[in-house]
């Protein structure tokens, strides 16, 4: 079976997100009243496997080996 | 006796280390490209650049070649390993060091010089200096935030494997010598037994008189002394 997958990685929950807090200031800049931004990084992956669960098994090692930073990231993925 | 500096898309300080190792110190050194062998050799090089252009983390995308598996293995022997700048990306990536590097708290690619305080002087790359020497080797990054959690941190400070930290000139650690915002002012740690080290300043660049310091040079000459004492 053919399967899209989407990744979503993170930095965890109170992690400094320079990137975030820039853009945050620069809403702000423009009049928004914005109290956070947080960045995260979106991957869409196509895959072949058994099932639904085989894929979201390989997803999931792909996150820890590679796709995200286990010690900064956390990850979520969603099948379609 | 051999070192090797492993070359990767994007490899750009490659040459620099090349002109120290072999013009300056007179050690037989090869430029190797990531999918040739580095079995054969007596220490190895990750140098700075931009492997894989950054893409997904700085230094992940070179952590998940086969070389690294070659450069696990001489690390397990004993051998000298030191990745700098994008090579200590590289290194705690690939899980042969612990921690992360971050972006920089400001966001943007700083070059300069930074003034560096020597705190283990009991490894294969940092024999040559005094405990407590300032030192001073320039930066130039933008992910070099180091980032290890309280566990982590506890375990580097009490198997003194924090290398160097970002101090002021009077050789104290205080914010405003941070450049990144790494933790604890860490700018370069060592794996437990001292043979890996990882390290955002390119002593490289300060190797020289010419080049306005060279301080440097002992991290090389120290890891020249302990590979032929290997």
């Amino acid at each position: 079976m053919k399967y899209r997958a989407e990744i979503t990685t993170q930095l965890k929950e109170g992690m400094l997100d320079p990137e975030g807090d820039t853009i945050q200031r620069a809403l702000m800049h423009l009049g928004y009243d914005v109290s956070g931004v947080h960045t995260a990084k979106k991957l869409l992956i196509e895959l072949e496997a058994d099932s639904a669960d085989d894929a979201t098994k390989m997803l999931d090692e792909m996150c820890q080996k590679l796709l995200a930073n286990p010690v900064i990231h956390n990850y979520s993925i969603k099948i379609q | 006796m051999k070192f090797a500096i492993i070359r990767f898309g994007g490899s750009n300080c490659d040459l620099d280390v090349y002109h120290i190792l072999s013009d300056v110190l007179g050690v037989p050194t090869d430029l190797v490209w990531y999918k040739d062998s580095i079995d054969r050799y007596d220490g190895v090089v990750i140098p700075g650049g931009f492997s894989y252009g950054d893409y997904l983390r700085a230094g992940s995308i070179a952590a998940s070649t086969w070389i690294m598996e070659s450069v696990k293995g001489l690390a397990d022997d004993g051998k000298p390993v030191i990745g700098i700048c994008n090579g200590f990306q590289i290194l705690v990536e690939s899980g042969l060091l612990p921690g992360a590097l971050r972006t920089n708290v400001y966001p943007k690619f700083c070059c300069k010089w930074a003034d560096l305080r020597v705190e283990n002087t009991d490894t294969a790359f940092t024999s040559k200096f005094r405990k407590g020497e300032v030192v001073r080797m320039p930066i130039a990054h933008k992910e070099g935030n180091f980032f290890a959690d309280d566990a982590t941190l506890s375990d580097l400070n009490s198997h003194h494997q924090v290398v160097f930290r970002y101090v002021d000139r009077g050789g104290d650690v205080v914010p405003a010598a941070n450049p990144n915002g790494s933790v604890e002012n860490i700018a370069g740690i060592v794996n437990e037994s001292g043979n890996v080290l990882g390290m955002m300043p390119h002593p490289e660049r300060a190797s020289e008189p010419i080049l306005g310091s060279a301080d440097g040079r002992k991290v090389f000459e120290s890891m020249i002394e302990y590979a032929l004492q290997g």
